[in-house]
């Protein structure tokens, strides 16, 4: 006799034949405040504990690949922004970077470092966004509102150099739009100085408080083989305990220039994701600093590279474009989506905030993409999210969900 | 390990039915029957020297023009040991408009957890049927789409039309 017939509701009446379940259905999401993002989630729950689980993804699916084959190289960019939107310098550095490579462009030094320094503090926000909002979904809100004024130096930074914060549309083919300004130097050496003080201080909100570890710890674990099968990259497949590291192993715009460190953890639960984002945020400080010291190095005429010389994709400045020919036509033809592109397959990889961002282009020598596919680790990785989160408890899923940093934009594309 | 290598041991074991190997940008390219595809994929994980365990990303790509090749399927593998990129692909003929799906391939779950959604997504935007996977149905586009998008007959929207009323679009119209 099953225990469940001496609690059975007499009020209850089920019609003939139906079988009676003794799980619940449950929707998590798509607009739940805790998904942080249009995700569903079909829960089958027995109490509070997640028996099976089903995704939904798709929500706000966007066919960025579909447009990016009507649209020139430099129009893609924006498309690019509205991916990881918690990084999207990052998405804007490593799109222009697969067009060098097709086109077999060499950047100077100098706009490598800068363009590190950007790639880096995008890091740092994302990282920023993803850890503080799993202070919140395990109940402690001040570590959030404390980090956000540096979550807003950044993009004030960003400002600086391209005018917008959130979808950046940072950079050009070949370099950025213009060159960084005092103000944008001024915020940088703000920031550096400031921003130690402060993430030490949300570590030790966090690190060892014994509330957020009980709620973190053996949250939503997941083996080293088990993530790599998954095609896990990052933070999440470094918390597992792989050091595997676009940046490292194959190093693009100079990151072989640095000195740092991969953070890794062992276990692949919540709080090694955590811990692993919080030293990965060290890092990325170390790697701007000892960029900005390097871009500092160039004076007088070096100091004003911003961009590599090719006329042919790099949108000439203003002033040109009204007093030489040369500028006018360019200008045109870049605008006008008029400059073919050579034959060519290449597929290039950055280290997003979430792990490797790839870029798969083939282009057939027209003007757009003939195919452009873009490896989103989010969507990769949401994959796993039933195993995480089976047999644990409904509220280990919320957290498991923030500290995964999954980002709506990135997994629908 | 080199490319030669890989393509030396690729060789020994396939004999000529891998074909058409280049590096385009470093990276070197090779593609095998479709009929064979779990096979090569099962070889290169296993071998244990070139341990290509992790499945990068795969993706599918139309060529209308190429007959009897029209369509192809990518698989991006990577042996993080030696850290060794290659790309594999895959062609098929298609089958006629109106066929349930476009091609049919075998799926890659069983080797890689990752290929489940990259499979639905491939099968999602090009109707290709991986035989064998656990769940193939829509995962980006509602379930009840009738066709292909990312196929090449479905052209993008002419951004000039003018049949389409802006005021719907927020674009011109009455200034209240």
């Amino acid at each position: 006799m099953s225990e469940l017939q001496h609690i059975k509701d007499p009020h209850i009446v089920l019609p003939d034949g139906s079988i009676e379940k003794t799980t619940t259905t449950l929707n998590l999401g798509p607009t739940h405040p805790a998904t942080h993002g249009v995700f569903q989630n079909i829960l089958e729950v027995d109490g509070e504990r997640i028996v099976s689980s089903e995704q939904t993804v798709g929500y706000i699916h966007r066919a960025f690949e579909k447009i990016a084959e009507r649209r020139p190289l430099y129009q893609i960019t924006p498309l690019t922004d509205r991916l990881n939107y918690c990084s999207s310098p990052i998405n804007n550095m490593g799109w222009h970077m697969t067009v060098e490579k097709l086109l077999g462009i060499t950047l100077p030094k100098r706009v490598e470092y800068l363009r590190i320094i950007i790639m880096e503090l995008a890091r740092i926000s994302d990282h920023l966004i993803c850890n503080s909002i799993v202070g919140v979904d395990a109940g402690a809100f001040t570590g959030f509102l404390y980090v956000m004024q540096y979550r807003e130096l950044i993009y004030e930074i960003y400002e600086e150099v391209c005018g917008s914060r959130l979808t950046t549309n940072i950079g050009r083919i070949g370099g950025f739009e213009r060159n960084f300004n005092d103000i944008a130097f001024a915020k940088l050496e703000k920031f550096l100085a400031e921003y130690p003080a402060v993430l030490k201080e949300f570590e030790n909100l966090f690190n060892r408080n014994r509330i957020f570890m009980e709620r973190l710890i053996g949250a939503g674990p997941i083996g080293a083989d088990r993530a790599l099968n998954y095609g896990f990259t990052g933070p999440n497949l470094r918390a597992a305990g792989v050091d595997y590291d676009v940046r490292v192993h194959t190093p693009y715009s100079s990151y072989e220039d640095f000195e740092f460190e991969v953070p890794v953890g062992s276990t692949g639960d919540c709080y090694d994701r955590f811990l692993v984002r919080n030293q990965e945020m060290w890092q990325s400080l170390r790697i701007i600093e000892q960029a900005y010291a390097k871009v500092k190095q160039f004076k007088g005429k070096d100091a004003e590279v911003y961009h590599a010389d090719v006329p042919e994709y790099y949108l000439p400045k203003k002033e040109d474009v009204y007093t030489k020919m040369e500028a006018l036509i360019w200008h045109f033809k870049i605008v006008m989506g008029e400059t073919e592109i050579p034959k060519g397959e290449v597929y290039h990889s950055v280290e997003g905030g979430n792990g490797e961002l790839g870029f798969y282009l083939i282009s057939d020598g027209g003007r757009t993409p003939y195919r452009l596919h873009f490896r989103r680790p989010c969507f990769i990785y949401y994959q796993a999210y039933s195993e995480l989160t089976s047999g644990g408890m409904l509220s280990d899923a919320v957290i498991t969900m923030s500290s995964l940093n999954l980002i709506a934009g990135e997994m629908d594309a | 390990m080199d490319q030669d290598y890989i393509k030396q041991r690729l060789i020994e074991k396939f004999g000529e039915a891998v074909t058409g190997f280049e590096s385009p940008y470093g990276m070197l390219t090779f593609e095998a029957p479709k009929e064979m595809n779990l096979k090569v994929l099962q070889f290169l994980y296993d071998d244990e020297h070139l341990k290509f365990r992790f499945l990068t990303d795969l993706c599918a790509v139309h060529y209308p023009d190429n007959k009897g090749r029209e369509l192809a399927i990518v698989y991006l593998l990577h042996n993080l040991v030696d850290n060794v990129r290659i790309r594999f692909k895959v062609f098929s003929p298609i089958n006629e408009a109106g066929a349930a799906y476009t091609a049919d391939i075998y799926t890659a779950t069983k080797l890689f957890e990752a290929a489940n959604w990259l499979e639905r997504e491939t099968f999602d935007f090009y109707g290709i049927n991986f035989v064998g996977h656990p769940n193939l149905k829509r995962i980006m586009n509602v379930e009840e789409m009738d066709y292909y998008p990312m196929l090449k007959q479905y052209p993008l929207e002419d951004q000039s039309r003018v049949d389409k009323d802006d005021e719907m679009f927020g674009r011109g119209g009455s200034v209240i």
